[in-house]
């Protein structure tokens, strides 16, 4: 492969998708190309047609998709038109492919070394059983699992997701493919694991100079893992080049605003010395069923201690598992601590009686993680942020329906959508309603629980300003949980991190910023993607 | 990119960005039932379904509509198993009786027993298979050990077993709930597998941390999630207790003989089926098409109310 050509080249590449109303074009005019040994990122936010793009490539559209117009040019061959023969030898053996979701890409019911050796098997037919063996145990070798010939054995389900994404790309890259392609391989795993697969993912790649298309919808990481950048949004491509240049001089106003979204303006710290929330020696116990009449203790939150002042934002970070949810829920009164402590507003949760209890919930008010879960979807718009003050008997008819008027217009969403379903709003939205719910009752205190993770980064941005702006016009107190230490930066005045179900650091945003004590603070600091690049 | 190295951007005009996550509604409001009913509205198997519906329905209220013949008067031994005459369109039991009239007003009896046994199990299974999926634990363990109970027993068997017993007492209302009592599990079991799914949602712990009631939480926003799949099984359902009844009527333990039934006059039938094959030919077929409408109305619903399969056509 000379250097002059491109080992990948797409030119005017159009995908559409056939649905009831006709057919859609979700790609279009889209050109890049890829030389040999280079890291190409596509970035964009979510239905920007990134994905398709990159599942183009292989024929692997999903549904009715299908290749209107262009040429994708891999290696000398013209992948578009090509029969399915030809595509089935390219695949696998000539183009490598590491799918999103670690969790649900391998067969649950097969031995993981079972599904090495079909990929082996797949690309190098007539190899000897004893061959293919070896070669598989290579393969999760060099994935980075330390005793691969042991873990042949085992299922899916026995490996953690960071470990099955090593499994996914061991799978992907067992043929020695000349491109790889990775679609948002870490989306679904912690920034430490992220840090760490990416880190091997181009070790491995370096080494054997594959090029590689990673799909992914965060510029930092694009900008980091990769020397070059492909913008997409709304199907189309709006810039493109050296990753490095469009970080720092972004022309199209798209990436522009990417960009601006990254460079977090840090917080005025608000402070009080009232106290709102107190927490003292929380711990929860489950007790997790085992065989038979058996059950183990399982500590998913011990020691945890904290104060939240009134007006003020306490960041809770930590990794999937380090039970920071669990303390949400508990503060919440939806779940019962095992032993310690919650003071709301100066009232003990523990042994308040029911009457109490749903008294306290006007004060304090939940927003979910997930936009897609958090609003009935039979219930409309109208219904579903009146249902705090149906329940609390707030108003008459009128004075509610003025009250819902008013949360719409604090959210900045228009009164028209009042009679909508949840299926017509998009994630951002949705959110949005689910703030609006929560501001029903005039709370104090608003547990924010990932409340921001699925969006995507420019709306992301906006709903985070907003939850800014109705602080300060409602004094609300926030206990922010957060897997993302970049959102953090934004939002909280202060951040208690956690790990294992414990606090392992405490302090205002600044210091942790500035001056982590903890190694694990710092190890967090060190996996935000693109950290060190603005 | 001609040149490696090349910083590309996109003609500024051609690409504007817009509004970030603008608003934008469609013409009329959309959810889960109101998609299904504009889906319903599209498919020619919904009207097919419909019409025969409606038509059997019609026939059962008003079967003066239909036919001046009474089905048990005017029965002339002399027109035994006699082909179709004049105002006689399809023909003669081997009583002598007017099949088309007997048909007419035995519809009547396969839809109310139809409609009887569906509202029996419907009411039976929702009960229970909400109280089971939504508040589980004991409550689970119980209702679906009871229902497995329920299940291990063929209720056409049961059912023969349960009017056998009742065999002084045979009316409709009987034979509805001997089929209808053992056919709740299967409603309950589908009813309570959607509550465990949809009680885990968001939505759900969102509205506990209002403070709304758990009872109301399970009316309002759990059963409501969850139905759907019940809608269009005991559709289908329906079509299955119609068949029950004329399966028991034809082996005997069903209405007896003085009440008109499809399946009475299918048993009657059977002696004479190598001479006069449309005596037992007519009301099988009214049968059929009454099951098979009750079958596709069921599946389109089912296809209907999956926006899954909806939106792969």
């Amino acid at each position: 492969m000379s250097n002059e050509t491109p080992l990948l080249s797409i030119r005017d590449l159009a995908i559409e998708f056939r649905n009831q109303h006709g057919v859609a074009r979700a790609v279009d005019n889209v050109n890049f190309d890829l030389w040999q040994g280079e890291t190409l990122a596509i970035v964009g936010e979510s239905g920007s047609g990134k994905s398709t793009t990159a599942h183009a490539i292989i024929n692997l559209l999903p549904g009715t998709g299908r290749i209107a117009a262009g040429s994708i040019k891999f290696d000398g061959k013209e992948l578009v038109g090509a029969s399915s023969a030809e595509l089935e030898s390219i695949r696998g053996r000539e183009i490598g492919f590491v799918p999103q979701d670690p969790m649900s890409n391998l067969n649950p019911v097969w031995s993981v070394g079972f599904q090495v050796e079909e990929a082996i098997k797949a690309n190098n037919p007539g190899m000897a059983k004893q061959a293919v063996r070896a070669e598989a145990i290579a393969v999760l070798q060099k994935a980075g699992l330390a005793d691969a010939a042991a873990r042949m054995k085992q299922y899916p389900h026995q490996f953690s997701g960071g470990m099955r994404q090593r499994v996914l790309i061991g799978i992907g890259l067992s043929a020695n493919p000349k491109l790889l392609i990775a679609d948002e391989p870490t989306s679904a795993l912690d920034v430490t694991v992220q840090r760490t697969i990416l880190d091997h993912l181009s070790q491995l790649t370096k080494a054997s100079k594959t090029s590689v298309i990673l799909i992914t919808h965060d510029l930092g990481l694009a900008a980091e893992r990769a020397e070059k950048l492909v913008v997409m949004y709304r199907g189309k491509v709006v810039e493109a080049g050296p990753s490095l240049e469009i970080l720092q001089n972004p022309k199209h106003p798209y990436t522009q605003k990417l960009v601006a979204a990254r460079q977090v303006t840090p917080r005025v710290p608000h402070t009080s010395t009232e106290v709102a929330v107190k927490v003292s020696n929380l711990e929860k116990v489950y007790s997790i069923k085992g065989s038979g009449f058996k059950s183990t203790p399982f500590t998913a939150v011990s020691g945890v201690s904290f104060e939240i002042k009134r007006g003020t934002t306490l960041a809770l970070v930590g990794e999937s598992g380090s039970g920071k949810s669990t303390v949400a829920k508990m503060v919440l009164g939806l779940e019962k601590p095992t032993s310690g402590e919650i003071e709301v507003d100066g009232k003990q949760l523990a042994g308040m009686k029911p009457a109490a209890l749903f008294d306290l919930r006007r004060h304090m008010q939940p927003v979910f993680q997930d936009p897609y879960g958090s609003l009935d979807p039979l219930q409309n718009i109208a219904n579903t942020i009146a249902e705090p003050l149906v329940t609390h008997k707030v108003g008459t008819r009128k004075e509610r329906q003025e009250r819902v008027r008013e949360l719409l217009e604090q959210v900045s969403l228009p009164w028209a959508i009042s009679t909508r379903y949840p299926s017509e709003l998009s994630g951002g939205q949705r959110q949005r309603v689910a703030i609006a719910r929560a501001l029903a009752l005039k709370p104090d205190i608003v547990v924010l629980d990932e409340a921001v993770s699925a969006l995507d980064v420019l709306v992301q941005a906006q709903i985070l300003d907003l939850l800014a702006q109705l602080q300060d016009e409602l004094k609300l107190t926030y206990l922010f949980i957060t897997h993302d230490l970049a959102v953090v930066k934004a939002i909280a005045d202060e951040v208690a991190v956690m790990n294992k179900g414990q606090i392992v650091e405490f302090g205002s945003t600044a210091e942790i910023f500035a001056n982590p004590k903890q190694q694990y603070t710092r190890n967090l600091l060190d996996a935000i993607p693109g950290a060190k690049l603005l | 990119m001609a040149n490696r190295n090349e910083h590309f951007v996109a003609d500024l005009a051609a690409s504007e960005v817009a509004e970030i996550d603008a608003v934008r509604i469609s013409e009329k409001p959309t959810n889960l039932y109101l998609d299904a009913w504009r889906d319903l509205r599209k498919r020619p198997m919904f009207y097919i379904a419909g019409v025969l519906i409606l038509a059997v329905t019609v026939m059962a209220l008003f079967p003066g509509l239909f036919t001046q013949t009474l089905p048990n008067d005017n029965c002339l031994l002399a027109n035994s198993n006699a082909g179709p005459t004049d105002g006689h369109p399809l023909g003669f039991t081997r009583q002598g009786c007017d099949i088309y009239s007997r048909i007419v007003h035995g519809s009547s009896t396969s839809l109310s027993v139809g409609l009887i046994v569906t509202a029996m199990t419907m009411a039976m299974g929702v009960f229970f298979g909400a109280l089971a999926g939504f508040y589980g634990r004991w409550v689970d363990a119980l209702l679906s050990r009871a229902g497995d109970i329920f299940f291990a027993i063929p209720y056409i068997l049961a059912a023969v077993v349960i009017m056998s017993v009742f065999s002084d007492y045979r009316n409709v209302w009987v034979i509805s709930a001997a089929i209808g009592i053992f056919a709740w599990p299967s409603t309950a079991r589908v009813l309570r597998g959607e509550i465990l799914r949809v009680k885990q949602a968001d939505y759900v712990m969102a509205s506990t941390a209002i403070g709304v009631s758990r009872f109301k939480i399970l009316m309002r926003h759990v059963l409501p999630n969850s139905i759907a799949p019940v809608i269009a099984v005991t559709t289908i359902s329906l079509a299955a207790a119609i068949v029950a009844e004329a399966t028991l009527s034809f082996l005997g333990v069903g209405l007896p003989t003085s009440t008109m039934s499809w399946g009475n006059d299918i048993s009657q039938a059977q002696v004479d089926l190598r001479t006069a094959p449309q005596v037992l030919i007519w009301p099988s077929l009214a049968l059929s098409i009454t099951a098979l409408a009750f079958i596709m109305m069921g599946e389109a619903i089912r296809d209907a109310l999956d926006p899954k399969a909806r939106a792969q056509r």
